[in-house]
């Protein structure tokens, strides 16, 4: 059982070692650490934004959805969508709002393993989090087609509005709306936090991997991970 | 759709473009030239487009100051935007409004405290709006404003700039003394006008001199709850002089409130009798009295308990102010209008109709005149009169029909020339009188105004700091300054700028006023105000400022049919339905109607409207009002949206339908 944690673990670095090539141990390490923080960081910022531009909203009109919740003026755009049929915001994503910020701190206690891992395994643990902002625009998108093409035809203004695609990105427009969604600063936070996982995998590899192979060689298992 | 990165490629060109666009239509279209070549067309002189300059708002810019204008027997209150001189809106006050839905439903129960004797009184004549005051200066928090016909004083919120109370004075009919506040709004001074007996009940007019009663009451204000608490009001009785006009003292003259009085010749009139009509009979004498009243010490005698009660209110009796020293008066020019208490409270104004001068008044030498009893003896009711040249600062010369004054910061007062139809700007003395480059005490300029200019109001210009900038004449006629509406002319309110110094204080704008005569006005900065954009939270009673607790959610609307009979409905309101839509009643059913506007967005108003019933309501965002009626009349009505409120608002509607017993 032992040895199963040990392969998995990977091969350990003497203190006397880790001090003589603090940079080539040191940086993935940090690269994870610095992961974790961006991810943390970002539970408590915006994840996205939609701004709704209309002539008698010269302030227009603003919805910013955090990891947990939905903010801004989502009662009055959701009066506007009732006019064409679309359901309540509130009911689009409750699970990932409800569990979202679990998923962060599994994400994060994943990181912290992931920095005590010293073999390949480690990138099972790094890679669902370094594809989290993408799988983040992916729900939100299916989440606004969805919606948009699941409009109630009783509504008042079905004759005159068809079945849409709400843009995730970028800019889109529905009757006299003008819609422009951007990203938060948190899910900006969480690309960075992929682009850093990413670049602490190229360094863990070049760090860790000659160890394994000589740890291989050593115990001469070729099957060994 | 199109692929995100593109657009966001486009953006930052997108505004590039939109910003060069504006620059070059802007540089393009407009030029001095084309200035001169309107103004040519137009007839327009280079003062005119001065004028224009100082006084057009763009589209989107906001006005800088308020003024709240009282409506006269419209009964309401305007509010204008200076200097655009565009009316804003009205409060609807004693007289009930559709727009605002008051009274027809909503409303009726403020209305109701304010019939006399309980029976109903759906008109006003508003004359004198008071802002709220600390500390002598406006705080923007509430407005109180007289009905002068029946003797009642009304509350205006400034929050939701709704009407919260109206009280009526049991003690007399008219109260064109009021509304005037003490410098920290601790009371609201109501001056009767017309003599009555108490509580106006029937006695001959032979009987006038010991019957018919003039009196001052002080309606405490209690700010928390922003409302007038009754009971800690009293009124206190004076001579039946015909009281006028007060103003409350402040600083140097803190404590004391001063009132003019008409008719101290106790004229009775009987013109059909060949005996002197009242507008001659009234003007005999040469002077009336000027009332200076020590309300600090009154306070002090009603809390003593040394008051009587009249119509279930305590007065101070005549009798017991002479004896506790609260009463004193002094000679004032015949037939006055303004008691005007200048910034730094030291000197009062007071000029009358029949005499050209304003007088001016010193308090320091009318509270050593009362220290020294310095008196040139009682009137014949035993109120001591303060020697007029011990008490009198300065006379000055103005014009013909000097009504009201105002000040300025910098030492410059303003009286309105009823007759001459002008305002005067004069100098005042004094530690004022470092403020001008004339002299002391002299009049500067006339500036005419067209026409019969009744009150004038200075921006804060009767507060301890008057920011000066702007005057408005509130001018009584028209006459040739506006396309003939009919025989019915619009009033004249006449915006001045007395920005500058010495003999330039220019007429830039003349309003019409066609709803309404305002009398008095007072101008306050804008920024003072703390207004709500909509209701703080949805389900708001405007009545009680806080939320209804059985106020109408989304999810919970029903008619609910009580054990005792009674319906209640709970309804709600938002783009583009009212929910329930159909709501069945029994012919006789009293019915309570609750009804939520859920909208949150800003101006999202709903109408609701029930034809054959008279009830109509403004629902602003987050509003909850509850309408009272009973279903006596069967039928099938159909109720809407009566604002304007969405594109499918002609569909926002329901049925009624009552049936028969």
């Amino acid at each position: 059982m032992s040895s199963f944690l040990d392969r998995i673990l990977g091969p350990r670095i003497s203190i006397d070692e880790r001090s003589k090539h603090s940079l080539r141990y040191g940086t993935p390490g940090f690269l994870l650490l610095a992961a974790r923080v961006l991810l943390l960081v970002s539970v408590f910022l915006p994840y996205w934004h939609m701004e709704l531009q209309a002539p008698q909203y010269p302030d227009g009109l603003h919805m910013t959805a955090y990891m947990n919740s939905l903010t801004g003026d989502v009662a009055e755009i959701d009066g506007l969508n009732h006019y064409i049929g679309m359901r309540s915001l509130y009911e689009a994503a409750e699970l990932e709002r409800t569990v979202g910020v679990f998923i962060m701190i599994l994400f994060v206690v994943m990181l912290e393993l992931a920095a005590y891992i010293h073999t390949r395994w480690a990138a099972l643990l790094v890679a669902p989090v370094v594809f989290f902002p993408v799988v983040f625009l992916v729900d939100l998108h299916l989440w606004m087609r969805h919606f948009g093409l699941n409009l109630d035809p009783e509504a008042p203004l079905s004759n005159a509005v068809k079945p849409f695609v709400p843009t995730a990105l970028g800019k889109g427009g529905i009757g006299q709306f003008v819609t422009i969604a951007t990203p938060g600063v948190g899910l900006i936070l969480a690309a960075v936090a992929s682009v850093v996982l990413v670049a602490a995998l190229f360094f863990h590899r070049r760090a860790y991997l000659p160890l394994v192979k000589q740890q291989r060689l050593a115990s001469g298992t070729p099957n060994g991970c | 759709m199109k692929d995100k990165r593109t657009w966001f490629r486009f953006l930052p060109a997108t505004a590039a473009a939109f910003t060069l666009c504006g620059a070059t239509a802007a540089s393009n279209a407009q030029s001095m030239r084309d200035v001169e070549t309107v103004a040519k067309e137009r007839g327009l002189t280079n003062a005119d487009l001065i004028a224009a300059a100082k006084t057009y708002l763009p589209s989107g810019q906001k006005d800088e100051y308020l003024m709240f204008a009282s409506g006269g027997h419209a009964g309401q209150i305007f509010v204008v935007g200076l200097p655009s001189m565009r009316l804003l809106r009205s409060i609807a006050v004693f007289t009930p409004e559709p727009w605002q839905g008051w009274g027809f439903g909503v409303g009726n129960e403020i209305l109701e405290e304010g019939f006399p004797n309980g029976k109903a009184n759906l008109w006003g004549d508003t004359h004198h709006p008071a802002l709220s005051e600390t500390n002598g200066d406006y705080d923007g928090e509430f407005v109180f404003i007289n009905d002068k016909i029946n003797a009642r004083v009304a509350v205006i919120d400034l929050r939701d700039w709704e009407t919260k109370q109206i009280v009526k004075n049991p003690l007399t009919l008219s109260d064109h003394g009021g509304t005037f506040v003490t410098p920290n709004t601790e009371y609201i001074i109501e001056g009767g006008q017309y003599a009555v007996p108490w509580g106006s009940d029937y006695v001959p007019i032979s009987k006038y001199k010991e019957e018919y009663k003039g009196s001052v009451t002080l309606w405490k204000f209690d700010r928390k709850r922003g409302r007038i608490d009754k009971d800690q009001s009293f009124a206190i009785e004076l001579p039946p002089y015909w009281q006028d006009l007060s103003d409350a003292g402040k600083l140097a003259s803190d404590g004391y409130f001063f009132m003019n009085s008409l008719n101290t010749e106790l004229a009775t009139g009987g013109i059909q009798d060949k005996k002197p009509p009242f507008e001659a009979g009234a003007s005999r004498n040469a002077t009336d009295f000027l009332h200076i009243i020590d309300w600090k010490k009154a306070e002090q005698v009603y809390k003593a308990g040394k008051t009587q009660e009249i119509k279930g209110f305590p007065v101070i009796m005549l009798q017991t102010a002479l004896d506790e020293g609260l009463l004193h008066v002094t000679p004032e020019p015949r037939s006055p209008h303004g008691v005007d208490v200048a910034p730094k409270g030291d000197f009062i104004v007071v000029s009358g109709k029949l005499d050209p001068h304003v007088t001016i008044y010193s308090m320091e030498k009318i509270k050593k005149a009362i220290a020294s009893k310095t008196f040139s003896g009682n009137d014949e009711f035993g109120v001591p009169i303060l020697d007029f040249d011990s008490v009198v600062e300065a006379r000055i010369e103005v014009g013909l029909g000097p009504l009201h004054t105002q000040f300025g910061p910098d030492g410059y007062a303003y009286t309105s020339l009823y007759l001459d139809s002008a305002v005067a700007r004069w100098t005042m003395g004094g530690p004022y009188g470092s403020g001008t480059p004339e002299p002391d005490w002299t009049l500067v300029h006339k500036t005419p105004v067209h026409y019969n200019v009744g009150h004038i109001a200075v921006a804060e210009g009767d507060t301890v700091a008057p920011d000066g900038k702007y005057l408005v004449a509130l001018n009584k006629w028209s006459v040739d300054r506006f396309v003939q509406t009919g025989p019915l002319l619009p009033q004249n309110l006449q915006l001045i700028d007395i920005s500058e110094d010495g003999t330039n204080a220019p007429v830039i704008y003349d309003m019409a006023m066609g709803v309404g005569e305002p009398h008095y006005a007072q101008i306050v900065k804008a920024d003072k105000l703390n207004s709500w954009a909509t209701y703080p939270e949805v389900g708001w009673d405007p009545h009680v400022q806080n939320i209804k607790p059985m106020a109408p959610k989304k999810g919970m609307e029903r008619v609910q049919r009580n054990e005792d009979g009674s319906v209640d409905i709970y309804m709600t309101a938002i783009r583009s339905h009212f929910n329930p839509e159909h709501v069945n009643l029994k012919q006789g059913d009293t019915v309570r109607w609750h009804i939520t506007n859920t909208e949150r967005a800003l101006d999202a108003t709903h109408g609701f409207a029930v034809p054959m019933y008279n009830i109509t309501a403004s629902l602003e965002p987050g509003e909850t009002v509850t309408i009272e009626f009973v279903a006596d009349t069967p039928g099938t009505f159909p109720f809407y949206c009566s604002e304007f409120c969405s594109a499918l608002h002609l569909e926002m509607m329901g049925y009624l339908m009552v049936e028969p017993e």
